[in-house]
């Protein structure tokens, strides 16, 4: 095989070094470029498929999968279930489709993962005879499982950022971020922190610097997947965090907040506005350490002049080239993503829907109360960079906003420096 | 005679066969795979098609890539992972050597206690082991949640300290969560050579007069070098890479990042350059233990002159 080949130059490294570089060059192999054939086969197969998932905590999967088969005796899912982290889940899609497994049928992504496995040729374009209806889904959603303008998975559920605030504090949410800066002197009054996010170096980081900046009018990633963080609109959005934490409207101890600790802090009365997801809102309703049940309310994040521009979470229902019955596969699509499921979905898991009808559906209001505010907040969201080098234009986001908002470089440093290091990564 | 030994020798090529065949597949083999893979170029993006397509044969391009923190180049961009390798090597070092030298200290200490003979000593020994029979990542959890803001740490000591927010509280307190995890190890290796001076010698000493320091230094500290020097290599090889409790406690920020946490990070990016990474990861713990072995006389597998070795410096 080609690696006994290269076993030479390993031995004679120090004194051939040079010479093998130039002329073994040519021994890249298969990979990514064998996809197209794959995505062209078992397109009307039908038989058992595989489904699979991170841990299905809410328990909403099995039941629906238990629906399914009971209707479709010949095309049975079976349901494999992943561990609850993201990291373990990416790394267990990665090695199922490089080894080219037909045993991953339909597979569900982070928004984030969605671009780097399109790219590497292992999810299965929806288009032509795999084409699904998403004119009922939110288009942000649909932008996240979109890559080089082809689609490539379903969206299934979706999540955006929301603004928790004490409404006994301040009566009216502020509807721009100078606004809310505006109000800080209030939480200073009370001695309590005015406004956190996720600022820990983690992907919450990414979430919220892409928020700050995009809220600005500018991107982090332009279509054509080159960096655009040099930009006047990018350098006020993170000048916007930058310039509050080193006033004290974010507090001190922000920067080591992930989602739980920013929820703590806000449900034990600390903060006087909180931007987290939606699965707070019932926490601080009900948890009995909460503070603040009855004196918090929600609202879109404030913007620059309208409501800000959220980030999105969720997932992504995508096949698996190597699926051996595709036209199942596309069946099971279409279930998972019907509004019955999707409704399902809602009231079981509190995972938010993509249909945009289900956001004003009166029974579902009435159990979420939250759905009309995400629904806005969706409604203005940009997908965080969409780019098969996202686990690189994280990194550079997040050690270069951490290290702008704790003023360690200034905020044009960060993104000279943010620049450079997302275009040194795509090439 | 001659053919006894032969045939003998056949005989024990044979019987210890599976083993080696066990260890080719799950030591060399990875070994050498890595060592290849580290010769070639990541992916990269086809222009055109936007999918991936194999990079091909790279030479030493990803080596100098990460000695020389080069991408494409220009001097690496902060952000980027190749512009971490040498900060990344300084602080797995830092933290090899402060860890080691409080856990030998620390150990040491231990080991004598639990080696006199008192009333509830299988207690006390059973009780020092705790730490370290725990696993590193509930001990990571359990220290991240201590050194929150919030935390236990600064409700008791009533600061205010951001432990995992800024630079040297959060190597302190990765610090710390190792020495108190490990320091248990060590006592115990030590406690083992400790066990195997026999009592005469320190009677002896004892009858010519020799003090509490002199024996410790003329008598304890000699004999227990061998295991001394065993659970320093061992604890050396094991803090050089670090993982868990970074990766748990700080995610790699504010200067905690170690060589195998922009391993795994770069896995994520490409695994060719990973692959080169851990490579000279492995290098450089290789040479550490060699030095160890070859100049420190730490000689783990116990050889028919162990002594001689331990008397050349």
């Amino acid at each position: 095989m080609k690696r006994s080949r290269q076993l030479g130059p390993l031995a004679a490294v120090a004194v051939l070094a040079l010479t093998m570089a130039a002329c073994s060059s040519g021994s890249s192999g298969g990979g990514g470029g064998s996809a197209s054939g794959d995505a062209a086969n078992n397109l009307t197969d039908r038989g058992p498929i595989t489904y699979v998932q991170g841990k299905d905590n809410s328990n909403v999967v099995r039941p629906l999968v238990d629906k399914w088969n009971a209707a479709h005796p010949d095309e049975k899912v079976t349901f494999k279930e992943q561990s609850d982290q993201a990291d373990q889940q990416h790394d267990d899609l990665v090695q199922h489709f490089q080894a080219k497994g037909s045993d991953y049928d339909v597979v569900d992504v982070d928004v984030v993962w969605t671009a780097e496995f399109a790219a590497k040729g292992w999810l299965q374009p929806l288009k032509d005879q795999m084409a699904i209806d998403t004119s009922a889904m939110l288009p942000a959603t649909v932008k996240t499982a979109t890559y080089n303008n082809t689609l490539f998975a379903a969206p299934q559920t979706s999540d955006g950022g929301i603004l928790y605030y004490r409404k006994d504090l301040v009566p009216t949410p502020p509807k721009t971020w100078d606004e809310m800066m505006g109000m800080c002197s209030i939480a200073k009054a009370q001695n309590i922190g005015c406004y956190a996010g996720q600022l820990a170096k983690y992907e919450g980081l990414t979430v919220n610097v892409a928020e700050a900046i995009n809220t600005a009018g500018g991107t982090i990633v332009g279509a054509d997947g080159k960096p655009t963080v040099n930009t006047p609109e990018a350098k006020a959005g993170l000048q916007n965090l930058a310039t509050a934490y080193k006033d004290g409207n974010i507090p001190t101890e922000a920067i080591t907040f992930q989602e739980e600790q920013s929820r703590q802090a806000f449900e034990s009365g600390k903060l006087m506005f909180l931007r987290n997801w939606p699965y707070v809102y019932n926490l601080a309703k009900t948890d009995g350490a909460s503070t603040v049940k009855d004196t918090f309310g929600i609202a879109p994040l404030p913007g620059k002049d309208g409501p800000g521009a959220s980030s999105l979470g969720g997932h992504n229902l995508a096949v698996s080239v190597y699926s051996k019955h595709k036209a199942t596969d596309k069946d099971f699509l279409a279930f998972m993503t019907s509004a019955e499921t999707e409704k399902f979905y809602a009231t079981q898991g509190s995972l938010a829907p993509v249909l945009g009808a289900l956001y004003s559906d009166a029974a579902l209001v009435q159990q979420l109360p939250y759905l009309p505010v995400l629904k806005t907040s969706i409604d203005n969201a940009v997908p965080r960079p969409v780019t098969p080098f996202y686990p690189a234009v994280t990194k550079a986001v997040q050690d270069n906003a951490y290290a702008a908002i704790k003023g360690d470089k200034s905020v044009d440093q960060a993104l000279t420096d943010m620049q450079s290091a997302i275009s040194s990564a795509g090439s | 005679m001659d053919r006894k030994a032969k045939t003998q020798g056949r005989a024990g090529l044979l019987l210890i066969a599976p083993t080696l065949v066990l260890l080719a597949i799950v030591i060399v083999y990875p070994v050498i795979n890595a060592m290849v893979m580290s010769f070639q170029k990541d992916q990269g993006l086809d222009p055109v098609t936007k999918t991936f397509v194999q990079g091909g044969y790279a030479g030493f391009d990803n080596f100098v890539h990460w000695l020389t923190q080069t991408c494409g180049g220009a001097a690496c961009a902060p952000g980027s992972l190749g512009s971490q390798f040498w900060s990344a090597t300084g602080t797995t070092f830092f933290f090899t050597i402060v860890t080691v030298a409080l856990e030998t200290v620390l150990g040491f200490w231990m080991a004598v206690i639990m080696a006199r003979t008192f009333r509830g000593r299988s207690a006390l020994r059973a009780a020092v082991l705790v730490p370290w029979a725990i696993p590193t990542a509930v001990t990571a959890k359990l220290w991240f949640f201590i050194f929150a803001f919030e935390g236990i740490a600064n409700k008791l000591f009533n600061t205010s300290i951001l432990w995992t927010g800024s630079e040297w509280p959060a190597r302190w307190a990765i610090i710390i969560a190792d020495v108190w995890k490990t320091t248990p190890f060590m006592a115990l290796l030590i406690l083992a050579g400790l066990q195997i001076i026999p009592a005469e010698v320190y009677e002896a000493a004892r009858v010519d007069g020799a003090s509490a320091w002199q024996r410790f230094t003329q008598i304890t500290l000699p004999l227990v070098k061998p295991a001394l020097m065993v659970a320093i290599l061992f604890r050396v090889l094991d803090a050089l890479r670090m993982y868990d409790l970074p990766a748990i406690m700080t995610q790699g920020s504010n200067g905690t990042t170690t060589l195998s946490i922009l391993v795994v990070d770069q896995i994520r990016q490409g695994f060719n350059s990973a692959a080169a990474l851990s490579t000279i990861t492995f290098l450089i713990i290789f040479i550490v233990a060699f030095i160890f072995v070859r100049f420190l006389g730490a000689n783990a597998v116990a050889s028919a002159t162990p002594t001689k070795k331990g008397k050349e410096q």
